[in-house]
């Protein structure tokens, strides 16, 4: 039995802290409000805090803390990008993943099981060796793999050359992993508040209030704040809320679907993930398989599930793994993705002073959530952006300097 | 051991059919119509399976799959729910998710240092030191997960089937058989669909008076009425499983998924029987009284011989009613109501002498040993609300209904956009709001007393045909007082001191669990479910979500509809992933030509949906070939099918004007009967396909687009002329056209012998012109154009004539050697002339000035997609170039297609495309390197496999007949 639990069984009361305050009184004013209690939101939060000392921060979530993107994504953490911009940005992301449970002092399930895009055509395997060439480069392991290293690899797929789309290789990356992904929002709010964070659940920003093109405070549902700073960490609604800023963003919000099967013992280890029959499985710590597929054909700004989506992706599944077809399907669930004409984010400055934005996360936001949590906390205390984000600064779209991932993005779009 | 009770006892099984089959590799015997689960109970088999977190025992509890008590394996089926499935013979049952054997279960010992484990307990430990992680998560993982997947198992056969119909009735209990009654009244085509195997919902198990008649009585008048209807189609055993977005609802029937879409909906699925919360309420043997219910009258099965009812309604009577009937003592009747109202059934026990021990609950259940059964239970005084005294009575007894409230069935409304919410008076949900096209019925909507059951029934029936009914019908009333009040007890829960009291049975969440959840900060409804997995388990919260719920708001002082409930998503029953699959209906699309090639010995690849021939021949000596190929097109003369080629048809007095438009070159001059190269940009100015347009007549283009990117660009041609309104017509006409290019110095002798209504000399024919001609007495297009950089005709004709147009040219040229040519070669001979492919050759950002290709942009007119960015990209300086390369040096290895171009740590570019060119000799290739770089003469290092650099050459394009006098001859 591991030390931590030993408490729980010898203390005569219950020895949990709270982690999070019921609903604090909301102050008139704060250094630096954040709106949005994502896993974005909240690491920005604690980085603030801890690394920086900006400690009179208010998140705002209209909901519950975790309950949008960061709650509806399929947990898979990787570097293994296509640009150096985005390769180097998210490898420092999965560093601070390797520590994050000690950090936090909470465990987020942080699980290395290697990763590996399919490639079902020549155009794949070679996009797959320029993305594992930049990797390489760049010191991230990714390595392309053929047909008879798999069956090594991965001995229960399918890989018979007898079926519609049959496997050709594949960008093997060992250090993809998968996480739980509410623990990491839970981590960085109980370690936020512990640093006098407030945060603030139900409390809706309706309003910017900007004074010669400064922001000044945030209208609430619950009232008037006013702020030195403030970031919008908004995934789904990031145009909404910029519009409310007065500028626009290059974002399509497009419904993207999840699933998953009932828990089953393990027998899958590493992530899969086919860009060219868009979909992506693996089986988690409790033993569900988490499936995922492209993002609807259509913006709008819901989460209802469709059948479409549902049949595509379990033909595709079953081709790869067909003894699966007897495993019953659990739960089906959507989130909305910011998507970028790039397919990279945006962080930095806005056209508003002391107004910044993290956004554009599309299909890709969860495993950036430490790094750009970090960075954006480090370009609101310093008001300087670090050079790991300037590539993906707002403005890169009106001077044509775009950070081109389309092939990195996991399925199609 | 046998329970079986007399006829008519078992309305579901035939006793003139025993079934065999085995349950952990023991012989069961049941009867036809048995599931699993009532075939064990019948055996004396309580124990189904074993808890997740605990492993404690589990047996039936709803016996209407709506717990995850009953999972089990069956043979490679995992995680199948016992009490739904049939018994077939030689059926092979296993329990699921134990060490050692569902009897003796090693994990077992977890129950024991529970204390050890509290809620979430995962994320308190394990992760210091960070080493010691991964051998505790595989540990976990191991524990963790249920039913087994066999890894060899056979992919059984599923389908699909559509259905419309006007009105779908979903539920075949009394209000759904009433609606489908009233609805087919009014002459549409009405879908009843019911998941259970006879119609008549709780009319085939519930009592609803005291001598037992009524529910007979309404059944069979019912269900008669409905099958004598010819517009009412009946499909029992099928769930609707889901109410999904754009109207589809998925029915789940054996093999089969069909997917319906009604005009209206009305639902009548019901309620879910909610659980009492006490000590030990997981212990085999303890029910719903519904369970119970089912157990006795479809199955005859005895489930014990000395039960205690908890009650809290007068439905709780009636399951003691039928205990006594089915000749199982009633220990005694617990009512958690101090002061139960007289009512019918009620007065009847108390007539047959039971003990009813008013205004106490269930304390805890006394267990056999390590939980296998019930052997007695407590009874405690309720104080107040989720409060009891201390110990009242023990009552000896076997089995433990419990029936004291319900919860409706939400996720089909839920999931269709109605909403709900708490109503004190019943203490239960209910229906706030309906989407247009929904109707509920039933005890879904409030209904529980039967006469206003069947009364909401025709109500709704009436209102899904609303539009069909005289406007002076009058909607048909319903009682006001529908039975809802006072039938589920408000506060189910009694926590105990020493626990054991689980919410979710699933996940073996107890009360603590909870309440140190939401201690910890995890308040909000989703957290608490989130952090303590309660709901999250098979049956999705069926059982567990509303004692959470109020649990949480008496936690947390506010009001239920503050708590708020989680959110209902689909499926509303498990359902297989091969169900959802279907049979695979995802076309190969061969070409006219396909089979030639087959015989030829093609080697196929993929193309998009498409299959061409990689090269024709050997596997092993596949290079060797491609060359063979290559070198006949540059000395003699080869033929390739290029039927996957995109075409599109452009037709109208505006086409001209339409392509300059849409692509970057002019065409409003382009003369007829010559091609133009076309070159298609995004509005970022981004390359996304190339083709020639052939302009046929003044308001004729035949336009050509990529194999994979034909779909792509047919789609933004309509898109954007639904917003231009040009007089167009724009067609894809992909797999209307089979084509041949027929290339090498001497195509023009073997095409000219059977092309015998066109010159084909140079004069009359030339480079980029294009002719509607006869070959092989097949009306065709002919185009001649020159990718591979020679002398070369593309023969267009229609798809039906491919194979003929084939056959024909091989013939004509048989005497030249003529061979046909794959995909390969083809991508070394355009390769020599320096041709890019979109896609391979650009990415997703490449613009015109970078792809070097300023030349195939038109500089005087006033618009096209994309001019704008190209423009202003134009002002900046370019940060990279397509070049063409060459190396020379032969001991170097020879880089491959995206490997890198490097300056020390910096990328500037990578190969796009490379190749060991049998004309020219040389190794050469396509890459984008920094503008610095790009200069004819410059030196560029390769970063090849290993890390080692090479060193690659800038030369002017392209490497092959630089004058392009070849394809012009």
């Amino acid at each position: 039995m591991a030390f931590g639990l030993i408490k729980y069984g010898l203390s005569p009361s219950y020895p949990g802290k709270r982690f999070l305050s019921r609903q604090p009184e909301l102050k008139s004013s704060y250094d630096v409000v954040i709106i949005g209690g994502g896993g974005h939101g909240l690491a920005c939060a604690y980085y603030l805090a801890k690394n920086h000392g900006v400690k009179n921060v208010a998140v705002l979530e209209k909901g519950y803390i975790g309950g949008g993107n960061t709650g509806r994504n399929t947990a898979i953490i990787r570097s293994n990008y296509l640009t150096p911009e985005g390769v180097a940005f998210y490898d420092e992301s999965v560093r601070l993943f390797q520590g994050l449970s000690e950090d936090l002092d909470f465990n987020i399930l942080y699980t290395e099981r290697g990763h590996f895009t399919l490639a079902h055509t020549d155009a794949a395997m070679r996009t797959s060796r320029w993305r594992a060439e930049v990797n390489k480069h760049l010191g991230v392991n990714s390595e392309v793999v053929d047909r008879e290293d798999l069956r090594k690899l991965v001995p229960c797929m399918n890989l018979s050359e007898d079926v519609r789309h049959p496997v050709l290789g594949a960008l093997y990356h060992p250090p993809g992993s998968i996480a739980r992904h509410d623990a990491v929002a839970w981590g960085y709010a109980g370690r936020a508040a512990e640093l006098g964070v407030e945060i603030h659940q139900g409390t809706e920003v309706t309003g910017l209030e900007i004074e010669g093109g400064r922001i000044t405070g945030v209208v609430t549902n619950r009232g008037h704040v006013g702020c030195g700073k403030a970031m919008q960490a908004v995934a789904g609604l990031s145009g909404v809320m910029a519009a409310k800023a007065g500028f626009k963003l290059p974002i399509r919000t497009v419904p993207l679907q999840a699933c998953v099967s009932m828990p089953l013992k393990p027998f899958l280890d590493p992530i899969i993930v086919s860009g060219s029959l868009h979909i992506y499985i693996s089986q988690g710590s409790r033993g569900e398989l988490v499936m995922g597929g492209s993002t609807d054909p259509y913006p709008r700004y819901q989460t209802r599930s469709t059948l479409d989506f549902m049949e595509g992706l379990m033909a595709h599944i079953l081709e790869l793994f067909p003894f699966l077809a007897d495993v019953p399907v659990l739960r089906q669930w959507a989130g909305m993705t910011d998507m970028t004409p790039d397919f990279s984010p945006v962080m930095g400055e806005t056209p508003v002073k002391n107004y910044y934005i993290d956004s554009g996360w599309g299909t890709w936001g969860f495993k950036a959530t430490p790094v750009c949590g970090k960075r954006m906390a480090e370009t609101i205390a310093t008001a300087r952006v670090p050079e790991l984000l300037q590539p993906f600064r707002l403005s890169r779209f009106e001077e044509y300097h775009l950070v081109g991932e389309k092939g990195a993005a996991s399925v199609g779009h | 051991m046998t329970s079986r009770l007399p006829e008519p006892f078992g309305a579901l099984i035939d006793r003139s059919k025993p079934v065999s089959f085995s349950f952990e590799g023991r012989n069961v015997q049941g009867f036809k119509g048995d599931t699993i689960a009532s075939a064990l109970l019948a055996n004396g088999v309580t124990m189904l399976s074993r808890s997740f977190k605990y492993h404690r025992p589990r047996g039936p509890l709803t016996m209407a799959g709506h717990d995850g008590n009953t999972l089990v394996q069956i043979g490679s089926e995992p995680n199948r729910q016992a009490d739904r499935v049939p018994i077939t013979s030689g059926l092979k049952v296993t329990g699921i998710n134990y060490w050692g054997s569902l009897e003796h279960d090693r994990f077992a010992l977890l129950g024991k240092v529970d204390r050890f484990l509290p809620v979430g307990f995962y994320y308190k430990a394990f992760y210091k030191p960070r080493w010691m992680w991964p051998y505790w998560e595989k540990l976990i993982r191991r524990v963790a997960g249920l039913g087994v997947v066999d890894l060899h198992s056979h992919h059984g056969y599923f389908d699909k089937e559509y259905l419309f119909c006007d009105v779908m009735v979903v539920g075949g209990g009394p209000a759904g058989l009433e609606s489908a009654l009233a609805a087919s009244d009014a002459g549409g085509e009405v879908i009843l669909v019911d998941e259970n195997r006879m119609l008549g919902g709780s009319l085939n198990y519930a009592r609803f008076d005291a001598a037992g008649e009524r529910a007979k009585i309404e059944r069979a008048r019912l269900v008669a009425a409905v099958e004598a209807r010819s517009n009412i189609r009946v499909m029992t055993e099928t769930i609707c499983n889901g109410a999904y977005s754009d109207n589809w609802y998925p029915l789940v029937r054996g093999n089969r998924l069909y997917k319906l879409r009604a005009g209206e909906t009305v639902i009548a699925v019901g309620s879910y029987e909610q659980p009492l919360i006490f000590r030990n309420n997981d212990v085999p043997g303890v029910m719903l009284g519904s369970a119970v219910q089912r157990l006795i009258r479809l199955y005859g099965v005895k489930p014990g011989s000395r039960a205690v009812v908890a009650a809290a309604n007068d439905d709780a009577y009636g399951v003691a009613l039928d205990l006594l009937d089915a000749g199982i003592e009633v220990a005694c009747v617990t009512d958690l109501r101090s002061d139960p109202p007289s009512a019918p059934l009620a007065d009847a026990v108390l007539k047959k002498r039971v003990p009813v021990v008013a205004g106490s609950t269930i304390y805890e259940v006394e267990s056999g040993s390590e939980g296998r059964g019930v052997r007695a239970v407590r009874l405690a005084k309720v104080t107040s609300e989720g409060q009891a005294a201390a110990k009242g009575d023990s009552f000896a007894c076997d089995l433990v209904a419990v029936s004291t409230g319900y919860a409706p069935m939400a996720p089909l409304i839920s999931q269709s956009g109605g909403t709900f919410a708490y109503d004190a008076a019943s203490s239960m949900l209910a229906i706030c709001s309906l989407p247009d096209h929904v109707i509920a019925a039933g005890s879904l909507n409030g209904a529980y007393a039967l006469d206003a059951t069947l009364e909401d029934g025709r109500r709704a029936g009436f209102e899904a045909t609303r539009n069909s009914q005289p406007a002076s019908a009058a909607v048909p009333t319903v009682r006001a007082d529908k039975g809802a009040a006072g039938i589920t007890y408000p506060f189910p829960i009694f926590s105990h001191p020493r626990g054991k009291d689980f919410v979710d049975l699933d996940e073996d969440v107890q009360v603590k669990d909870l309440e140190h959840a939401m201690l910890e900060g995890y308040e909000h409804i989703e957290l608490l479910k989130r952090f303590t997995t309660n709901g999250m388990g098979p049956s999705q919260g069926r059982n567990s979500s509303m004692p959470a719920v109020r649990l949480a708001a008496r936690t947390l002082k506010q009001s239920i509809d503050a708590t708020g409930t989680t959110t209902s998503r689909p499926p509303v029953m498990q359902v297989k992933m091969g169900h959802l699959a279907g049979r695979s209906f995802e076309p190969v699309r061969y070409t006219a030509m396909h089979f030639r090639h087959l015989e030829a010995g093609a080697k196929m690849m993929s193309a998009g949906l498409w299959m061409r021939p990689e090269f024709y021949g050997d596997h092993a000596r596949r290079a060797e070939l491609i060359r063979a190929e290559a070198k006949n097109v540059r000395e003699n003369v080869g033929m390739i099918d290029v039927s996957t080629l995109g075409g599109l048809d452009v037709r109208g007095p505006d086409a001209a004007e339409f392509l300059n438009r849409m692509y970057t070159f002019a065409y409003t001059k382009q003369p007829v009967g010559r091609s133009r190269y076309v070159l298609m940009t995004d509005q970022a100015g981004v390359i996304t396909d190339d083709g020639v347009a052939c302009r046929f007549h003044d308001d004729w283009f035949y336009v050509t687009a990529t194999t994979s990117g034909v779909d792509a660009v047919y789609r933004q041609m309509l898109w954007y002329n639904a917003q231009w309104r040009l007089k167009v017509d724009i067609t894809n006409v992909t797999a209307a056209y089979a084509g041949v290019n027929v290339a090498g110095p001497n195509a023009r002798a073997v095409l000219q012998k059977i092309c015998t209504d066109a010159d084909l000399s140079k004069e009359a024919f030339p480079y980029m012109g294009v002719r509607e001609a006869t070959v092989a007495g097949i009306r065709s297009l002919l185009l001649r154009v020159g990718f591979v950089g020679e002398l070369g005709y593309e023969v267009h004709v229609p798809a039906s004539e491919g194979e003929a147009l084939w056959d024909a040219l091989m013939e004509a040229g048989k005497e030249s050697g003529i061979r046909p040519f794959g995909v390969e070669a083809q991508r070394v001979l355009r390769l020599e002339k320096g041709h890019i492919i979109v896609s391979q050759d650009t990415d997703g950002l490449t613009n015109p000035l970078e792809a070097d290709m300023a030349w195939a942009i038109a500089k005087t007119k006033p618009f096209f997609v994309g001019m704008r960015s190209i423009e202003i990209q134009s002002k900046q300086p370019l940060t990279r170039k397509l070049v063409g390369f060459e190396i020379t040096d032969r001991t170097q290895p020879m880089p491959k297609e995206c490997h890198l171009v490097v300056r020390g740590r910096e990328i500037t570019g990578r190969v796009t495309s490379i190749t060991d060119s049998p004309a020219v000799g040389k190794i050469i290739g396509l890459a984008y390197v920094a503008l610095d770089q790009s200069e004819p003469g410059k030196t560029f290092e390769i970063k090849v496999d290993g890390g080692k650099l090479v060193s690659a050459v800038v030369v002017k394009l392209p490497f092959y007949d630089p004058d392009s006098k070849r394809q012009e001859l």
